[in-house]
């Protein structure tokens, strides 16, 4: 699909398509005609046939369209982007944050705060991690960036708390290490894509 | 013509009227309040929606919570209305529709048993007042039902109140007109006002009804009665997105319930009187009070079914389509109903 039909602006001579609304009647008798048409028509029957359709498919053929939200939930895309969480390693369980802190500097609302050192083993660790969430606008950045996939979007989109702190810390978004094998890997924006194996090219050796 | 069969039941006493009155105020409200349930959850179901379902199993008791809110609510007189005309007002609307009912035979007679005290023995009529003019009598209840809205509109110094009561007016002072030229030609073969002698006038089984010998009468009275029960596609005395609430715009609590109470009263009216009128009545062998109870099921179904599926006119739509449409069909209708019946 080309630019072209954005890039016209004279919006008279765009392609419009003109709705058929039959003819004005112009005389007295015409205008009897038309409301005896009008009333053996039909039309008001069709209308009410309409409705009941609707009904008897919501009743009987189940295309009833309430969802009981609190009780019932629609499910919801894998790159969907509610509050975070931050993974773990699979086969360690210790966390994947490197604290290399490129989603503390990309987050455009400036939320992400992080504190790092140096452990006992000259291995960055991550000692403080905070998401302010009352200024977060789940724009996905830390997550794409994210070179470990340590910090995604998770499903929980039930935000509303007593406090903002309330999951803001990052004891509270990581995934406890009992249910590491629940832990489901991210597919939205930083993700590896489905096709990742075909894109990798043998290193060139020209160099 | 047999015109009675009162000769062959029980003394009406003055205490069976009575018990019979507090009877039909009793379960017609309750049936009123009923109706607002069936028809949330018959609207939601063409919306594909579920309705009220929180309140009880599938939202049965919706019907409680509603009166409790109604009747624990804040009554609230605005400053400068007339504040004696305005709290008497819906009382006029729920008055009326009642006095409209006491003519109308609502259920079947029974004689209260006598193991009862007090009571035991007492013949209950079907119709509170057996009237000779019943029908009459009826419309011009439902006639007089104007004076609700009407004064409720003028008295509450709102403009939208006003505009609603200024509609009211037109829509019934027009449709009055119909309703009582289309029930004429019925009225001319029946050669009577009782709907006892309408009942027994259609008592051959359904082709005896009278909606085939006056299919263009029992159109005209579905139109004009949904007109005076202020129902989709007519109901332009409170349509939300042109005058608000018309003119209950200054009503709450108990005030607006009345009025409430007095609509759902007249559809059932209307029904009924559509069901007797036109489809028979309650006489058919042994399951007459099934058959009529499934006939005003019907009509009480229409009209929710047509406010799922019809836009509303306008108000000179509505003027247009009564005087210049309607009354001459009506008047039409009458005069070959008199050829046809001369001839």
């Amino acid at each position: 699909m080309g630019l072209e039909q954005f890039k016209n602006r004279n919006v008279g001579t765009q392609n419009y398509k003109m709705l058929d609304l039959g003819e004005t009647p112009k005389s007295g008798w015409c205008q009897f005609k038309q409301v005896v048409k009008r009333t053996f028509k039909g039309e008001l029957i069709v209308g009410l046939w309409v409705t009941f359709r609707e009904m008897i498919n919501a009743l009987f053929r189940g295309q009833m369209h309430t969802v009981k939200y609190p009780f019932e939930k629609l499910p919801i895309s894998p790159r969907y982007r509610a509050i975070h969480d931050m993974l773990r390693l699979l086969e360690s369980g210790h966390y994947r944050c490197i604290g290399c802190g490129l989603c503390e500097k990309i987050c455009i609302s400036n939320c992400i705060t992080m504190d790092t050192r140096y452990d006992e083993n000259q291995r960055k660790e991550v000692s403080e991690y905070t998401i302010n969430f009352g200024r977060c606008i789940f724009c996905g950045y830390c997550a794409e960036v994210c070179p470990e996939l340590a910090i995604v979007h998770g499903p929980r989109y039930e935000n509303a708390s007593e406090q903002r702190a309330s999951f803001s810390l990052f004891e509270d978004m990581l995934t406890p290490i009992d249910k590491l094998n629940l832990q489901q890997e991210y597919d939205g924006f930083g993700a590896v894509s489905p096709n990742a194996d075909d894109n990798i090219k043998p290193t060139p050796l020209a160099y | 013509m047999e015109t009675t069969l009162v000769e062959n039941l029980p003394q009406v006493t003055w205490v069976g009227s009575l018990i019979k009155a507090v009877l039909i105020l009793a379960v017609i409200s309750a049936i009123a309040g009923f109706g607002t349930f069936i028809e949330r959850k018959v609207l939601a179901f063409m919306q594909r929606r579920l309705g009220p379902m929180h309140v009880g199993p599938y939202g049965l008791l919706q019907l409680i919570a509603d009166g409790i809110k109604l009747f624990t609510k804040e009554d609230i007189v605005p400053q400068n209305a007339n504040k004696l005309i305005f709290m008497v007002a819906p009382a006029i609307t729920a008055a009326t529709a009642f006095v409209a009912l006491s003519a109308v035979p609502v259920f079947p007679d029974f004689t209260i048993p006598e193991f009862i005290p007090l009571l035991g023995g007492i013949f209950v009529p079907s119709i509170a007042s057996d009237l000779n003019i019943g029908i009459l009598f009826v419309l011009g209840m439902m006639a007089a039902g104007l004076y609700g809205p009407l004064l409720a509109g003028m008295s509450q110094a709102n403009k939208w109140g006003i505009i609603g009561a200024a509609r009211t007016a037109i829509q019934f002072l027009s449709y009055e007109v119909v309703t009582g030229l289309s029930i004429l030609a019925p009225i001319m073969l029946v050669g009577s006002l009782s709907f006892v002698d309408f009942n027994n006038a259609q008592s051959g089984g359904i082709g005896s009804w009278l909606i085939w010998q006056q299919p263009v009468a029992f159109v005209l009275f579905l139109i004009a009665g949904f007109a005076e029960t202020n129902r989709t596609p007519f109901d332009l005395l409170e349509h939300e997105a042109e005058v608000v609430s018309g003119y209950a715009t200054e009503y709450s609590g108990m005030r607006w319930g009345m009025f409430f109470i007095g609509e759902y009263a007249n559809m059932i009216t209307i029904s009924i009187i559509a069901a007797i009128v036109f489809l028979g009545g309650y006489s058919e062998g042994g399951l007459g009070w099934l058959t009529i109870i499934l006939k005003v099921g019907f009509f009480f179904f229409l009209m929710l079914w047509v406010r799922a599926a019809w836009p509303h006119v306008r108000p000179d739509q509505l003027m247009w389509l009564c005087w210049k449409v309607l009354m001459p069909i009506a008047v039409i209708n009458v005069v070959i109903t008199g050829i046809v019946m001369m001839v």
